[in-house]
């Protein structure tokens, strides 16, 4: 089946992009943030009806193509520049166009009055072409242009303070430490194409076109064994594949870039860095999930990862006090959640995570900015407190946010969370032991997830004023210096906080898992899913009868409903009695990650390179080898100056007798 | 008209460069007058050359030949024989695009002896083509050795302050690769001649007799051959360890002189080794490509991690080729369609991107002189569309997808991952592939250094955007980079069928890694 209109989708924003990076210098901020809102509405509708338009051939398994031209053919390699919309790629449409159309919203308010307002709607237009490329893409080098297209634009957005060195190193190493990600991503995809000689996703036959997904699927599924990693064969895909997920959703050990690319402006926070690019992992691996379900032992290292990002990430979540900083490792933690799911087979889990942690996320990264322009440009949480009363509405909808990520029954993270911890825990995929131990990981980080919310909710909207209202005048690019009081924010800002808190709230109810309503309601999520998401291989025939049964489902549900009260209770309790807790110096420096590798990798690299590669081999080495021939010769040449008569007979004998020589050798030999 | 169009079109900068001797002659010579002239005849050679891909028949293979005897004393067998094919088709264009960029780029940069190096740069650019031209060994030679000395000139006399050392060094790491390749022309002429009776250094001629069998060399022959003219080809690419006199060359040169030389210069070296090592010495191609892709290899990540710690911006982009040519150099050794393929198209690519670098470094030397990265700083802030544009040319040079630098570094890598007959492809190319993480380190690190933050050293205050003539010259490169990015497949089409014949001749029942090896196609 083809639909033009697909690539609509992605062409409207680059034109908004086109336009305000050409003209945009010369328009006022009333035009720009019109072009910029309208280009992303135009794809968000176009999304909605394309997608409710073929539901019912969504539901069936279609896809539908819309194939513009074929980027890079030779020999057997092609890739083509072509769309494609099955139901992963169309859930994700919807909910990436619709939260970033309100994000774009809010940040017509939030960046009032910056300069380079235009450079930035410019460069969130285009990371919605490149978001809405890897989304619709067709092949894996498609895919790959969104991957690092997206990249591109979060180095753009990270940097976009650009005279302030601290984000100019954010923006740098966000785009290095994808490329590290992106190298085995690159791998991943080499090695697909070497074995399956396809890079395309499925068969197209009208366009004579190989599947990799059916090479996979004809596959026989890998031993789960360790040595299998490096066998070259298809769980090095998976395993390739996913070194590039880790670098894009920030996961072990290669998260250290997200929490740094919090130096971009909020919105570009609460759009790419939470709810949609970051989410681009959990595509990439649930997009593969038919290459994922013949790797038992990838999977296992997606789980395991996933798993201890989750923890980890949580950990030092609790002992920070930037507000957008806790939001950041929330995030991480949140992402390794997802990867837990796609690691133990729950990959339509993963996404229902994806698509309501957008809504919830997105709610509290902008929710967060609310406060910082409130309080004028301030992110310490330590010196805010008592904000409800200011900002009643920022209040209100961060408090959905709250509950939601916390997993309080009936809000959307609850259903998704609770679908991944009761997975995880009945995993036929994983050893049962690890299964366990993984849900019991997964089960702390809730209740850490739970405290660390309430933390920041508490410190930013309850307990003392800790600012200063009159004292000193701090300068700030807003130049509210008449009035220091907190205020709330414009209506611009305030309607987008009120749309994503009701997703935060209903989102949810769309995959309800089924144990839940006693099958009464359909999980429609899992449904529309089902035909775009490989059926993952039972560890063992009794594992993949073992998780029947709703009993189970409750027992689970019932027990992480207690987690997420416990968690906010003692988080309640802690925090409004201390606010200003100190926390241990190991999770407030964040493990001392970023010191590690700085000692471990980039320090002795640039010693090495300047000091051994260049200074030596270049210059002593090489150089010195030819300078000293030189000199060499220079010295024979004096003994043969008397050879040398000046005579251009007397060279060109030489070369003649030079060429005899040759010839004579190989006469000879 | 077809015949003569590569006779024009490698004679035209001659012509201006002998016009040049009278014009603008006086009691004050006229500056402009000169410049004009040059750029005219260089424009009117770009404007010929676009005849080549418009007339081009890309399911044939040499064309628009011309074929004439040229020294026939003692029955030598010289001719003057030209001809393009898909491999020698956009290098010629390249050429001829990048000398009236390089001449508009540094309009106001020459002073002193103007019109001699006005001179240099036209004998330079007819010296260029005719190696991409011609078709008779002898003549091939002839014009390598003829550029050598404009390039000379133009690092000696036009030069920074080490510039005698460096244009010494070029010479005479030339010269050295080049002799030896005199010796295996001779060599190949002699045995060729030997063997079929038919004395000719025609190269098509030579291909051909081995291709049928007429004329075969056995390994033991094919070995000093190859090395004959291998030495002087990786000399040139450069390929590590021999890429030392690069940097030099570079930091020395003016910037018109570095943009050929990254350019153009750059590719003859493996312009060569596609047009005689590889279907002229298959046996011996073989037995070395291992041996040939590890230097690539190394050349890539020694490069990259050089580059990255030089405090010269010039020497940082010298670094960068080595490490981009090690690419090219591992593509061509993969005998694969893809490798070769990518192998041309990055010649290409970096032709352009790396030609604008050293357009980019130029616009702020004239306006600093200097290039030492840390003088500079916070450039953003008074030159925000040289920023834009400089930052363009960074990212296709860390080859971003939909820009050029991506698509030829990817085929690369295809072809080198599926390379049957490199031993342990998979590691050659997975180490080659942290080129991808390197070069992003290097690019942006500098990018960072010299374009944001604050104007941190007062001297950059006062600085100007680029002028439209500086932007005049960068946007011709920019649009490629995009074009070049978006739709290869105006470039790609056009040497699929010389690439196959080179392929073949090396590989000859090339194990294609397709769908029927590994899939089931009855599905």
């Amino acid at each position: 089946m083809n639909e033009p209109l697909l690539s609509a989708i992605i062409l409207a924003p680059l034109a908004g992009a086109l336009i305000l990076g050409v003209f945009g210098k010369r328009m006022g901020e009333r035009v720009i943030s019109l072009i910029a809102c309208l280009s992303v509405g135009i794809s968000a509708a176009l999304s909605f009806y394309v997608f409710f338009r073929h539901l019912h051939a969504l539901e069936e398994g279609a896809k539908i193509h819309d194939y513009l031209f074929t980027w890079i053919s030779v020999g057997a390699f092609r890739a083509d520049f072509a769309l494609l919309l099955d139901s992963l790629s169309g859930i994700y449409i919807l909910f990436v166009t619709f939260v970033a159309f309100w994000i774009h919203v809010f940040a017509t308010g939030y960046m009032k009055g910056e300069a380079g307002y235009w450079r930035f709607f410019a460069y969130l237009n285009l990371f919605m072409f490149a978001m809405l490329t890897l989304v619709l893409a067709d092949n894996f080098l498609l895919m790959f242009v969104g991957w690092e297209g997206v990249g591109l634009c979060s180095y753009l957005l990270i940097g976009y303070y650009f005279t302030k060195d601290f984000a100019n190193d954010a923006a740098k190493k966000a785009f290095i430490v994808n490329r590290i990600g992106d190298f085995g991503f690159a791998l991943g995809v080499l090695l697909l194409f070497l074995k399956s000689g396809s890079i395309f996703y499925f068969d197209d036959p009208t366009r004579g076109i190989h599947g990799a997904f059916e090479w996979a699927a004809s596959q026989a599924a890998d031993p789960a064994t360790l040595s299998v990693i490096f066998a070259g064969g298809i769980t090095t895909i998976a395993v390739l594949m996913f070194v590039g997920a880790t670098g894009k959703s920030a996961q072990i050990p290669l998260f250290v870039w997200l929490p740094d690319a919090m130096a971009g402006p909020t919105p570009v926070s609460a759009l790419i860095h939470a709810a949609t690019m970051v989410t681009a992992g959990v595509y990439m691996v649930s997009r593969a999930s038919s290459i994922y379900v013949k790797a038992p032992t990838a999977m296992a290292i997606v789980a395991i990862i996933g798993g201890a990002t989750a923890l980890f990430a949580a950990t030092i979540a609790i002992a920070q006090w930037d507000i957008k900083k806790v939001l950041a490792y929330s995030t991480v933690s949140q992402l390794g959640y997802m990867f837990l799911a796609c690691g133990v087979g729950a990959f339509t889990a993963g996404i229902f995570h994806v698509f309501t942690h957008a809504f919830f996320k997105a709610l509290l990264f902008l929710g967060s900015g609310s406060v910082i322009i409130g309080m004028h440009h301030e992110q310490d949480m330590s010196r805010m407190g008592g904000l409800r009363k200011y900002m009643p509405w920022t209040f209100r909808t961060m408090a959905v946010g709250w509950l939601a990520i916390a997993g309080v029954p009936l809000l959307s993270g609850f259903f998704s969370k609770d679908e991944i911890l009761y997975r995880t825990f009945t995993s036929s995929v994983l050893d049962p032991t690890l299964g366990k131990l993984l849900w019991f990981v997964g089960a702390a980080t809730a209740l850490l997830t739970a405290i660390y919310m309430t933390r920041l909710m508490v410190l930013t909207f309850w307990g003392n004023e800790r600012f200063d209202t009159h004292g000193s005048h701090k300068h700030d690019s807003h130049g509210h210096d008449d009035h220091h009081a907190p205020k709330e924010s414009p209506t611009s800002m305030v309607l987008p906080l009120v749309v994503l808190a009701a997703g935060a709230i209903f989102a949810g109810y769309l995959g309800v898992p089924e144990g839940l309503s006693g099958g009464r309601i359909q999980n429609f999520f899992e449904h529309l899913l089902k035909p775009a998401i490989a059926e993952p291989v039972a560890h063992t025939e009794e594992a993949a009868h073992a998780a029947e049964g709703h009993g189970t489902e409750l027992a689970l549900t019932a027990f992480s409903t207690v987690i997420a009260f416990l968690g906010i209770w003692v988080g309640w309790r802690w925090f409004r009695r201390t606010p200003l807790w100190k926390p241990p110096r190991l999770l407030e420096e964040k493990y001392f990650v970023d010191e590690a590798y700085d000692a471990a990798i980039i320090n002795p690299v640039k010693t090495a390179s300047t000091g051994v590669l260049w200074k030596i081999i270049d210059v002593k080495l090489i150089d010195g080898a030819v300078n000293g021939a030189a000199r060499l010769a220079s010295l024979f040449g004096t003994g043969l100056r008397y050879a040398q008569s000046g005579l251009a007979r007397s060279y060109v004998a030489i070369v003649v007798m030079g060429a005899v020589l040759v010839i004579g050798y190989f006469m000879l030999g | 008209m077809d015949n003569y169009l590569l006779t024009i079109i490698t004679l035209l900068p001659v012509a201006g460069a002998v016009a040049l001797v009278a014009v603008g002659r006086g009691e004050k010579p006229n500056a402009n007058a000169m410049r004009w002239t040059a750029l005219l005849t260089s424009l009117a050679t770009f404007a010929v050359s676009l005849l080549l891909p418009l007339k081009f028949n890309s399911s044939a293979g040499l064309q628009f030949e011309q074929n004439l005897p040229w020294i026939d004393a003692f029955d030598l067998g010289v001719r003057y024989h030209v001809g393009v094919d898909g491999l020698s088709l956009w290098l010629v264009v390249l050429t001829t695009f990048l000398v009236p960029i390089a001449l508009i780029s540094s309009w106001n940069s020459i002073n002193f002896r103007l019109r001699e190096y006005l001179i240099s740069m036209l004998a330079l650019e007819t010296g260029m083509i005719g190696v991409f031209v011609a078709m008779d060994m002898f003549l091939f030679y002839l014009f390598w050795e003829v550029m050598l000395v404009p390039m000379y000139f133009l690092i000696g006399v036009w030069g920074g302050e080490r510039r005698i050392y460096a244009a010494v060094k070029f010479v005479i790491y030339t010269v050295v690769g080049s002799l030896l390749m005199l010796a295996a022309i001779i060599a190949l002429y002699y045995l060729h001649g030997q063997a079929t009776n038919n004395f000719t250094f025609d190269i098509a001629t030579i291909t051909e007799s081995l291709k049928s069998h007429a004329f075969t060399l056995p390994l033991n022959e094919q070995r000093w051959l190859f090395w004959g003219f291998a030495i002087a080809f990786l000399i040139k690419v450069p390929l590590f360890p021999f890429h030392t006199w690069l940097p030099d060359a570079h930091v020395e040169a003016p910037t018109a002189g570095s943009v050929l030389l990254a350019g153009v210069l750059l590719k003859m070296g493996t312009y060569g080794l596609m047009r005689f090592n590889l279907p002229m010495f298959p046996d011996a191609s073989r037995k070395y490509a291992t041996f040939i892709c590890a230097l690539a290899v190394i050349g890539i990540i020694y490069g990259a991690l050089v580059a990255m710690v030089q405090p010269d911006l010039k020497k940082l982009v010298a670094y960068s080729s080595v490490s981009h040519l090690g690419f090219v150099v591992l593509g061509i050794f993969s005998f694969t369609d893809q490798g070769l393929q990518g192998a041309l198209y990055q010649m290409l690519n970096h032709g352009i991107s790396t030609g604008a670098l050293f357009m980019i470094v130029g616009f702020i030397y004239d306006r600093r002189h200097t290039r030492l990265i840390s003088e500079f700083g916070g450039l953003a802030n008074v030159m925000p569309v040289f920023s834009a544009l400089f930052l363009v040319v960074t990212l296709s040079s860390i080859a971003l997808p939909l820009l050029n630098g991506f698509v030829g570094e990817f085929l690369v890598l295809v072809g080198a991952f599926t390379s049957t007959t490199l031993p342990n492809a998979k590691l050659f190319t997975s180490l080659a592939a942290t080129g991808m993480i390197l070069s992003a380190v290097y690019m942006l690190w500098m990018y960072q250094r010299v374009v944001m933050g604050e104007v941190k050293n007062d001297k950059n205050r006062e600085l100007t955007d680029i002028d439209f003539r500086e932007r005049l010259a960068l946007a011709p490169m920019i649009i490629l980079i995009f074009v070049m990015g978006i739709y290869p497949a105006l470039f790609l089409s056009r040497s699929d069928r010389a690439i196959a014949d080179i392929r073949a001749r090396v590989v000859p029942s090339a194990k294609v890694v397709a769908m029927t090896e590994n899939f089931d196609n009855s599905k």
